[in-house]
């Protein structure tokens, strides 16, 4: 056996000479990125702290939901159900028997997978396409919501506080309201889950799923099996979803069943994708870079408007119609998102 | 020894029949023609060889082996593979991911698909389109892409749908000499094709297909000369 430091740089090289040159680059651009990220919170406000971590769950959300509907091509308008799964099984492991956030995450992403799986499968098995597999994932979503909300262990409607501790802890992924550390950790879960992005499209089961997405009648005949390499992409779309809720729950330290299963998390998980440019690495990032600080505004302007917006004051559903706009525009002026958009300009 | 043997292969659609009672055997290396009318039954026939249509009665045996109701993956991963009349190509993918898809079938390393891809690609005269989006190809381009596709999982059989459909003359020529060469390469080769020039000039036997039947089936010289095969194909005037 050869020592691991001796054979590192070998092992490095041949790393290198297996990835293909775009993944290089965008590992590349995913260290700067992280990097610059990384110091962010020293220059800007305190204030602006919330709002970071807001967006940095969204991106996390984004590009879980981007691995299945951007490159598997399969449109999930349910992924609140692989949200909520993380969220709960995290809440209910650590308030039933003192697991460890940290693992609890890891079980939620896996059990998110597993869901993911056994739903995609249905669908796809019954031949659901386009609409009909996002009208069949909503009716998901929306069937975990009822089922909790009617869950004695869970608390029905009430939801699970995560029980507040005396003093900071990394087992129990506990800060100190304001901590850095509740913007560090999830922009580190952040770079993994563009990291997966990164390593599963350059990959022979990316490739594979990105050609079913094209055209699936030529890919199978080109002897791929289909419903597997369609389905490896749902298990780590579910899984990166899960792990968002279960840093949620952290972070709020509590979770419910409208928090973990609404709507409105499902299209949080898929606006900031569409704004950004469905199917491409960056895109989610982008998106979710202006959804959240989006969002932030709006809430701020509903909480204290100007005097002659008086009357929108305590208005809910102002951000989705805001939303909605954007969106409109988007689809109009940039039907590949804001990062596709400019990725087909330069290339032409 | 007959390495595709058909028997009694039949498909209807609901009431219509397809292909009625097909009954070939195909041997190692063979060049055969496919000719017929429009509706006759021939991308029929290729898809339910490919597993992409379940035949409604008969036996489909591949080397010995009966291969009837395999999906169309398994079918073109022991080496039946075709192409389609209508190109589909990955129009995400750029030319080279296109082939390496193929070539990924058998070649796990990213690297390796892509040498064996580019290879593969060159051989067919696409070389310099390597690196376009493969939707932007012109349609002779896409035509050699759909060829291209096929001949990187190395197959044993070929099943081609009209892939000189859409072809000027000029750029006809240079692939019936590359057909010739894959057929020469040790490839059986089951050519559905309308242009009859390319057809006589490739196919060792060829069979006539008129409404899901067999018309006639034999050396290409002798079964044009059959009088109900110009009438089925070419009309009773001709």
């Amino acid at each position: 056996m050869t020592a691991l430091g001796v054979a590192a740089p070998e092992r490095l090289a041949d790393l290198k000479r297996r990835l293909p040159t775009g993944a290089r680059l965008h590992f590349s651009v995913l260290a700067l990125v992280l990097v610059v990220m990384a110091f962010l919170p020293l220059v800007v406000p305190e204030s602006a702290l919330p709002v970071a971590i807001r967006t940095l769950v969204f991106a996390i959300m984004a590009v879980g939901w981007n691995l299945m509907s951007g490159y598997g091509g399969m449109f999930s308008f349910g992924h609140a159900a692989f949200f909520g799964v993380g969220a709960y099984t995290n809440a209910y492991l650590l308030t039933a028997f003192g697991v460890s956030p940290w693992i609890g995450m890891i079980v939620g992403a896996g059990l998110s997978a597993g869901v993911g799986v056994l739903i995609a499968y249905l669908c796809l098995k019954y031949k659901l396409a386009g609409s009909y597999f996002a009208l069949a994932t909503f009716a998901f979503a929306q069937m975990f919501l009822l089922v909790t909300l009617n869950m004695e262990f869970l608390n029905k409607s009430e939801g699970i506080n995560i029980p507040l501790l005396p003093e900071e802890s990394w087992s129990m992924l506990q800060f100190d309201q304001g901590s850095l550390y509740y913007y560090w950790i999830p922009l580190v879960l952040l770079g993994v889950a563009v990291a997966v992005s990164i390593s599963f499209v350059y990959s022979r089961p990316g490739q594979f799923a990105q050609a079913i997405r094209d055209d699936p009648t030529a890919a199978e005949s080109l002897g791929i099996k289909v419903m597997k390499y369609r389905l490896i992409p749902v298990a780590l779309s579910c899984a990166v979803t899960a792990v968002a809720g279960a840093f949620y729950t952290q972070y709020y330290l509590f979770i419910g069943p409208d928090q973990a299963f609404g709507l409105h998390v499902s299209t949080d998980a898929i606006i900031p994708a569409v704004i950004g440019g469905i199917g491409t690495i960056w895109g989610p990032l982008i998106g979710a870079a202006v959804i959240g600080p989006l969002s932030a505004v709006v809430a701020g302007f509903l909480r204290d408007p100007p005097p002659f917006l008086e009357f929108l004051y305590g208005t809910s559903g102002l951000d989705i119609a805001i939303y909605a706009i954007l969106l409109i525009l988007i689809v109009v002026f940039l039907p590949k998102g804001i990062y596709g958009t400019i990725r087909e300009r330069r290339r032409k | 020894m007959s390495l595709l043997v058909l028997d009694g292969l039949s498909k209807s659609f609901g009431g219509l029949v397809a292909l009625g009672n097909v009954n070939l055997e195909i041997a190692d290396r063979e060049y055969l023609g496919i000719i017929g009318p429009n509706g006759a039954g021939k991308t029929t026939l290729l898809s339910v060889l490919a597993g992409q249509l379940r035949p409604t009665s008969g036996k489909i045996v591949f080397d010995g082996q009966d291969i009837t109701g395999w999906s169309a993956d398994r079918v073109a991963s022991v080496g039946l593979v075709r192409t389609f009349q209508l190109m589909r190509p990955f129009e995400s993918m750029t030319v080279l991911e296109n082939v390496a898809i193929a070539s990924h079938n058998k070649i796990r390393s990213i690297p390796k698909a892509r040498d064996h891809a580019a290879d593969v690609i060159d051989r067919v005269g696409l070389g310099t389109y390597k690196d376009a989006m493969s939707g932007t190809l012109p349609t002779a381009g896409l035509k050699r892409l759909e060829l291209a596709r096929a001949l990187a999982l190395e197959p044993r059989v070929l099943l081609l749908d009209e892939v000189l459909a859409g072809l000027v003359p000029t750029e006809r020529a240079p692939i019936i000499d590359l057909l010739r060469e894959i057929h020469q390469d040790g490839v059986t080769v089951l050519f559905v094709e309308h242009i009859m020039a390319a057809v006589l000039a490739l196919s060792e036997r060829l069979l006539v297909m008129h409404e899901g039947q067999q018309l006639a089936l034999g050396v290409p010289a002798d079964v044009i000369q059959d009088v109900a095969v110009v009438d089925a194909y070419l009309g009773e005037d001709y």
